[in-house]
């Protein structure tokens, strides 16, 4: 009697066991499925926006869009030039402003007072920087710039795209930095070299490659980015004659044409979207591949 | 001496930002106070300047955007930091949450424009039709809604969220996960109740970020949200979030209407920096505790 109670009572928890084994199992292999599910659900997105800018952006690709200005509401042909024109100008001045300033600031921080309160506040307000909105860019350049000289213009957009890579670069030369081993600085000491030219002629060569990465990254985001230029460039049906009037560029020509009811438009905009994406990921190769090895 | 110059100039310059739309926002405080906040009509015309409704659509198309990226998200961190597939496999995968991140805010405007907003358009209608008791769901539907905007805000936080949570994963020790082996447990038991509790505070400060970062996107909601300034519970009816204020009305604005908006940019600025700070803070500490744990 008390053999079989203890038999019924073996069995009952082995079986029990078994069956919570099953479903532990199951439930892994469930929620592995799930994951892995749910990770392959994103690649349709993204495909989907690849394949399209490519389909409707390939059609009226020809030399024809870099060399011709928009056409007219309503009108076929022509191309947007002058909006390629004007984000490499609103880019170069970006990068004019914010390059020196950065690397200026990186080398401040991380060579001269790497300890001291003020490289912290540097650090922190950077990082500060980094989560402000594009946009407030535009309404600090609308402010400051547009407001001041009562004009939209090239300048105003090229200021609203410094202020948003200003932090990306003063934080990658920061890093670019740290990488320079000590040892190279001592080394330029023990030969009787100043801080200045240790800097200058050692530390800056050697980190400048980790820099150059930082700044392609920052190309790639000031190229792509709209908010900033929206209301401080505005937008030209014209070539760029001087910084100082309203210029086209590519990612407002995108946000403007969109919302036309023109079939010719739209498949102007997609073309721009095309070159846009090509050349922000252009730029954000380069930054990964050709100064990323000599950096290791 | 120019280095620190450059320093120097780059704390100002925060301060200069929040100083000078300020500045330029004060007539405009001065003259609605905190009625602006709590303001439900905003009409150039009339110069009455009310955020309340577009206050409520930023929060509420970050929220919706957090709560549609997070559990995708972190299934993605979860697969890039298991061993479920080979390493090129992964990485495979990472590239093209990466890839995410790079394509500009107004592409992604435009492919919801031609792809999400028919989309909404159409399953919208079938859904009010349905649900619409619901006041999150009555109709009519419109294509550029709420739900739209939120749906396109969740493809462009997924690699904020992904790329933190994954590194919050990762730096989970692995003697963690040897000693829940070593008991017994399956793989994801361990990742339900040690891994991912150690990593909660990284999980939690990539939403946080993410949440900044959906309040401050401008461009693909400006093309989606429907700009539209009146109240409404709806997902499917148009909403407008500040940014998406800012973008479409600068550019023609003039007189008193340029303060209001500057007014609108000075609480964008709180509110994302508010954001961001904690979000940062909750990093740091994160960072913090899993060092302990070495």
């Amino acid at each position: 009697m008390t053999s079989t109670a203890a038999t019924s009572a073996r069995n009952f928890f082995s079986h029990a066991g078994k069956k919570t084994s099953f479903l532990r199992l199951f439930r892994n292999h469930f929620l592995t499925g799930l994951c892995i599910a749910l990770s392959l659900l994103t690649l349709v997105p993204l495909f989907s926006i690849v394949v399209l800018v490519i389909q409707n952006g390939l059609p009226l690709l020809s030399t024809n869009l870099f060399t011709q200005l928009p056409p007219a509401p309503g009108m076929e042909g022509g191309g947007f030039g002058n909006a390629i024109v004007g984000t490499l100008v609103m880019v170069g001045i970006a990068l004019f402003i914010s390059v020196p300033l950065g690397i200026l600031a990186a080398v401040f921080v991380n060579e001269y007072a790497s300890a001291s309160w003020l490289a912290t506040l540097v650090r922190f307000v950077a990082k500060l920087l980094t989560g402000i909105p594009s946009i407030i860019c535009g309404v600090f350049a609308f402010a400051a710039v547009v407001m001041t000289t009562h004009k939209f213009s090239a300048l105003a957009g090229g200021i609203a795209l410094a202020i948003l890579i200003l932090p990306t670069i003063l934080l990658t030369a920061e890093q670019s930095l740290m990488g320079v081993p000590y040892a190279f600085r001592e080394a330029s000491f023990g030969v009787g070299a100043t801080p200045f030219q240790t800097i200058w002629r050692i530390v800056l060569p050697e980190a400048m490659p980790a820099i150059m990465t930082g700044v392609m990254l920052a190309v790639a985001r000031a190229a792509g980015e709209t908010a900033p230029v929206l209301f401080t460039a505005l937008f030209s049906q014209n070539w760029i004659k001087s910084i100082m009037e309203p210029t086209a560029s590519l990612s407002v020509l995108i946000y403007n044409f969109a919302s036309l009811p023109y079939a010719y438009h739209i498949k102007l905009a997609w073309s721009a979207s095309l070159i846009l994406v090509a050349l922000v990921t252009l730029s954000n190769i380069l930054a990964q591949v050709i100064f990323a090895p000599k950096h290791r | 001496m120019a280095c620190l110059l450059a320093s120097v100039l780059t704390i100002t310059l925060l301060a200069f930002i929040v100083g000078e739309i300020l500045f330029k926002a004060w007539p405009a405080i001065s003259k609605f106070g905190l009625g602006f906040i709590t303001g439900k009509q905003w009409s150039p015309n009339r110069e009455v300047f009310g955020v309340l409704p577009v206050l409520i659509g930023t929060t509420a198309s970050s929220f919706l955007a957090l709560l549609v990226s997070l559990p995708l998200g972190l299934a993605i961190a979860i697969f890039l930091s298991e061993d479920f597939f080979p390493g090129p496999v992964r990485q495979v995968i990472r590239f093209v949450v990466e890839t995410l991140a790079a394509i500009p805010s107004v592409v992604y405007g435009l492919w919801g424009i031609f792809v999400v907003i028919p989309l909404v358009q159409q399953y919208g209608a079938v859904i009010a039709a349905k649900f619409g008791i619901i006041p999150f769901l009555a109709g009519p539907a419109y294509g550029n809604s709420l739900l739209t905007a939120s749906l396109v805000l969740a493809l462009m936080v997924l690699p904020t969220i992904t790329a933190i949570s994954r590194s919050s994963l990762v730096a989970v020790p692995y003697t963690l996960r040897e000693g829940s082996y070593a008991l017994g447990a399956t793989r994801w038991e361990t990742i339900l109740k040690v891994i991912i509790p150690t990593a909660a505070p990284g999980i939690v400060a990539s939403s946080i970020l993410a949440f900044g970062r959906a309040m401050g996107e401008t461009m693909a909601v400006a093309m989606l949200i429907g700009n539209s300034q009146r109240l409404s519970w709806s997902l499917l009816s148009p909403s407008n979030t500040l940014s998406a204020l800012l973008a479409n009305q600068f550019a023609e604005a003039d007189g008193i209407q340029v303060s209001a908006l500057m007014y609108a940019a000075a609480l964008l600025i709180v509110l994302t920096l508010g954001v961001n700070i904690a979000g940062e803070a909750v990093l740091r500490h994160t960072q913090k505790a899993t060092a302990g744990l070495r």
